[in-house]
């Protein structure tokens, strides 16, 4: 309970399923009170000086007034005050909106396509949504979701979790959420794909966390992890002829430890290893050259599947 | 204008732009900037009834009213296409500056046309054929993928139709820049002696910061929907990431024209509202200065702010902050218009013809329409309404609540001057009521839409939206009988108006200044200017 509660408008919001959602409501009632104000301060002042200053006769005279420098001061200052409060506010929200926490419970990787979501989780489990089909994530816990597309560009939206994402072809994003309580959370595609675009929904269903690890380790829909299918294709691929995973330098980096590693590039440049990193690397490997090496690796672009990049991925996340 | 200004002697019956010349092909190939004004009036009016009745197609279907959807997923997502379509580049960014611009721009500066006669018909040509490039897509192929055209969609999952519809957009582009062109160089160079460019109508100085972006900005759509073009027919692989293109660079490209763009329809809009504002409260308009300057700052800061449509769309989360902060800019300059138009009515004598109404209809959309906008800009607010409902009642409000009301204000302002009679101001005051009314009640549940999640561009939703998707509908059809009444009083104007006299407001800029209707080439003698424009002393 707390005053936004008492703004109306803030009833028509989704229910607040995740802390952030109730600090989203917040600037929300906040946004909805400064526009009633204005609102009325702008419009509430142009009807009174409409009725005020009315015509009533043919030789009236108006006033004969340019400009005044303080009032306009004053209505150019006020607002930009405000609107900078305004931006701030909304920063912090986006990036707690945008920053997933240390402790991640389920990490699952979705890919949108025309017009369904498959969602993989890390030992396996694979699947092809329908409204049936919930996705399964366990309640009080962080969930962060690895999202791209097959075809086209969908967006990952959950109105209770205040929170959306694009998943774009050849790209991998992010999103991350954490329900408060066990439920079902509807999932919407807003972003246009086509014929059957509103048709693409599922929905989250969280579980409290003991019921989530029974879940997760129950009997497995794939016959290997993400993880496992990784490590053949890495030899297959012969990946391990460059790249040792126990630390060895050979022709390229080892794997040993390389995911969330910071990475120094021949150009100066850094970043932490992360998913869209790895991507990068294995597809356009002389995107980012690491430091004393050399850009000696064929690029994978067009040679490996995006199943099969996300496994590669998943294998080398666990090479720690 | 308390000039010394010519006074014409000029009766109604006399020699004027409309009888100078008789015949269909006078006016099709006429040089004279009023006929091609109203000319773009006649084809913007008929693009608009096309627009609208999509529009009306697309709110039935909404309503659910029959136990059968009204249409099926491809039709309405064609339908969706072509509304917006048609709204945004044929008649919202055309609308004010190539029909009431073209016809007003010249007079109020004391010219006797644009500087180029002949480009101003050839840009009409080149629209005409743009429209019809466009139009012919919707007869010959399937065109699904909204008016933004985002790829890969448009290039890699939909029909050929696209091609069509992205030529027809280019090919008006070019119509859009040379206009532009067209009104900076009469603008520097045409004035009457005696306008310094801080004695220019406040429509000019929106007239002149519009033809900045549309010179700007234009050609990077018109290069982005070439590349559309070369992406689908050849394969380049600049946006489709099967070819190692980047489908984000694309909204980057757009947005970069279309963000500019917005501001091509509203600051028009914001001109005629100057306009009109200072002549119905007979009285000087309040910071002449800070309204010029900050249409020159809207235009500005627009090509700056582009990132905003692309909170979600995986750019970094550092690049969404800077482009929320430059857009929480535009709000300055845009209170700073709202604010100087209030005070101008402040110790006036206001009286409430049609014109005057939909300025204030304007002033009352534009400020929900602007501060809706400050929501959207904020970026942990956006994340939940981008692509919802709430931003499509958001740019209804800036678009059709401030453009379209302006369009209509303005059109009731300059008619006695267009064709030297007047419309019934009784049928404008119905038509006014309806289309304000009717606006509110479409547009305004879908704030609340948005608020609960439905996402836009949907051609069902959950049954928790009906009663509100309902209500929009019933709204959407008072919006249409208004328009309906409007256009009558209209066409009733044009033949059966009484007459009007040269100066019917009261006004004091320079088109008020000759005959209504003017002769051929505006003013007998030049007019000499000794003060500024809205000078109500």
């Amino acid at each position: 309970m707390s005053w936004s509660s008492l703004i109306p408008a803030t009833s028509f919001m989704p229910i607040q399923a995740t802390e952030i959602a109730k600090e989203v409501d917040l600037l929300y009632a906040f946004l909805i009170i400064s526009s009633l104000v204005s609102f009325v301060i702008l419009i509430g002042g142009m009807t009174w000086f409409l009725i005020k200053f009315k015509r009533t006769s043919l030789d009236q005279k108006s006033a004969y007034i340019t400009h005044n420098n303080f009032a306009e001061f004053l209505w150019s200052f006020i607002p930009l005050v405000i609107m900078m409060g305004i931006f701030y506010w909304g920063m912090v929200i986006f990036e707690k909106l945008r920053t997933p926490p240390e402790d991640i419970a389920a990490e699952i990787h979705v890919t949108g396509e025309q017009w369904a979501w498959t969602y993989r989780y890390a030992n396996g489990k694979e699947f092809y949504s329908s409204a049936n089909e919930p996705m399964i994530v366990p309640a009080g816990k962080a969930t962060k979701l690895i999202l791209t597309s097959k075809d086209v560009i969908h967006s990952f939206y959950v109105p209770a979790f205040r929170t959306k994402q694009d998943a774009v072809p050849g790209k991998l994003t992010q999103l991350w959420f954490e329900p408060k309580q066990p439920g079902e959370y509807i999932v919407f595609c807003t972003e246009y794909c086509g014929t059957k675009h509103s048709g693409m929904m599922i929905k989250i269903k969280a579980i409290p966390s003991e019921e989530y690890a029974a879940w997760y380790h129950a009997e497995k829909k794939g016959a290997d992890t993400p993880a496992d299918l990784g490590k053949v294709l890495f030899a297959q691929k012969g990946c391990a002829g460059c790249h040792s995973i126990d630390g060895t330098r050979v022709v390229g980096p080892t794997m040993k430890g390389l995911f969330e590693s910071e990475r120094k590039f021949t150009d100066g440049s850094k970043t932490k290893a992360d998913e869209n990193y790895l991507r990068e690397s294995i597809l356009v490997s002389t995107a980012k050259i690491v430091e004393t090496y050399s850009p000696v690796m064929p690029p994978f672009q067009g040679q490996l599947s995006d199943v099969e990049v996300a496994n590669l991925i998943e294998y080398i996340k666990s090479i720690k | 204008m308390s000039s010394a200004h010519t006074k014409t002697e000029h009766g109604h019956t006399d020699h004027n732009y409309l009888n100078h010349g008789s015949g269909i092909w006078s006016w099709m190939t006429t040089l004279d900037h009023k006929r091609i004004g109203l000319m773009y009036f006649a084809t913007v009016a008929t693009l608009f009834l096309i627009g609208g009745f999509f529009a009306l197609g697309i709110r039935l279907h909404l309503a659910k009213f029959g136990a059968e959807p009204l249409l099926d997923p491809d039709t309405y997502n064609k339908f969706m296409t072509f509304h917006g379509a048609i709204m945004v580049f044929m008649v919202i960014i055309p609308g004010i500056p190539a029909f009431l611009g073209n016809f007003v721009l010249p007079i109020q500066l004391g010219a006797k046309d644009v500087a180029f006669p002949r480009l101003n018909l050839a840009s009409y040509y080149i629209f005409i054929a743009g429209a019809a490039i466009a139009a012919s897509s919707m007869i010959f192929n399937q065109v699904d993928t909204g008016w933004t055209f985002y790829t890969p969609y448009s290039t890699a999952k939909t029909g050929n139709g696209v091609i069509l519809l992205v030529l027809g957009a280019f090919t008006m582009g070019f119509s859009s820049i040379l206009t532009g062109l067209n009104f900076i160089v009469t603008t520097h160079k045409l004035r009457a002696p005696g306008m310094t460019m801080d004695r220019i109508p406040l429509m000019i100085w929106a007239l002149y910061s519009t033809s900045i972006i549309q010179i700007l900005a234009t050609p990077i759509l018109a290069i982005t929907l070439l590349l559309i073009g070369a992406e689908k027919t050849l394969g380049v692989g600049i946006f489709d990431p099967d070819l190692g293109g980047d489908p984000v660079l694309f909204q980057h490209f757009f947005w970069f024209y279309s963000h500019p763009a917005v501001y091509i329809m509203i600051l028009p809009a914001m001109g005629v509202i100057s306009e009109l504002i200072t002549a119905f409260s007979k009285k000087t308009i309040f910071g002449y200065r800070a309204i010029a300057y900050s249409s020159v700052a809207i235009a500005a800061v627009s090509f700056l702010v582009w990132g905003h449509h692309m909170f979600v769309s995986g750019q970094s989360t550092l690049a969404g902050i800077i482009f929320s902060i430059i857009t929480m800019f535009v709000g300055v300059p845009t209170a700073i218009k709202l604010f100087n138009w209030i005070s101008t009515m402040y110790r006036g004598t206001v009286t409430f013809e049609a014109p005057m109404l939909f300025a204030l209809g304007f002033m009352f959309l534009f400020t929900i329409g602007g501060l809706t906008g400050v929501f959207l800009a904020s970026t942990g607010m956006d994340v939940h309404f981008h692509d919802t409902y709430f931003v499509v009642a958001h740019f209804h409000y800036v678009m059709v609540g401030g453009t379209l009301m302006a369009l209509m204000g303005g059109i009731y302002y300059w008619f006695p001057k267009m064709f030297g009679r007047m419309t019934s101001d009784l049928g404008g005051r119905i038509s006014w009521v309806l289309i304000f009314t009717g606006f509110n009640v479409t547009f305004f549940p879908q704030f609340v839409l948005g608020a609960m999640g439905m996402p836009r561009r949907y051609f069902d939703y959950l049954p928790e939206y009906t009663n509100l998707n309902q209500i929009s509908t019933v709204g959407s059809w008072l919006i249409g009988l208004g328009f309906l009444v409007g256009l009558i009083t209209i066409i009733h104007g044009i033949f059966k108006g009484e007459k009007a006299s040269d100066n019917p407001w009261g006004a004091k800029t320079l088109e008020w200044q000759t005959s209504s209707p003017p002769p051929h080439e505006n003013f007998i003698n030049t007019p000499t200017v000794t003060a500024g424009p809205y000078d109500f002393r």
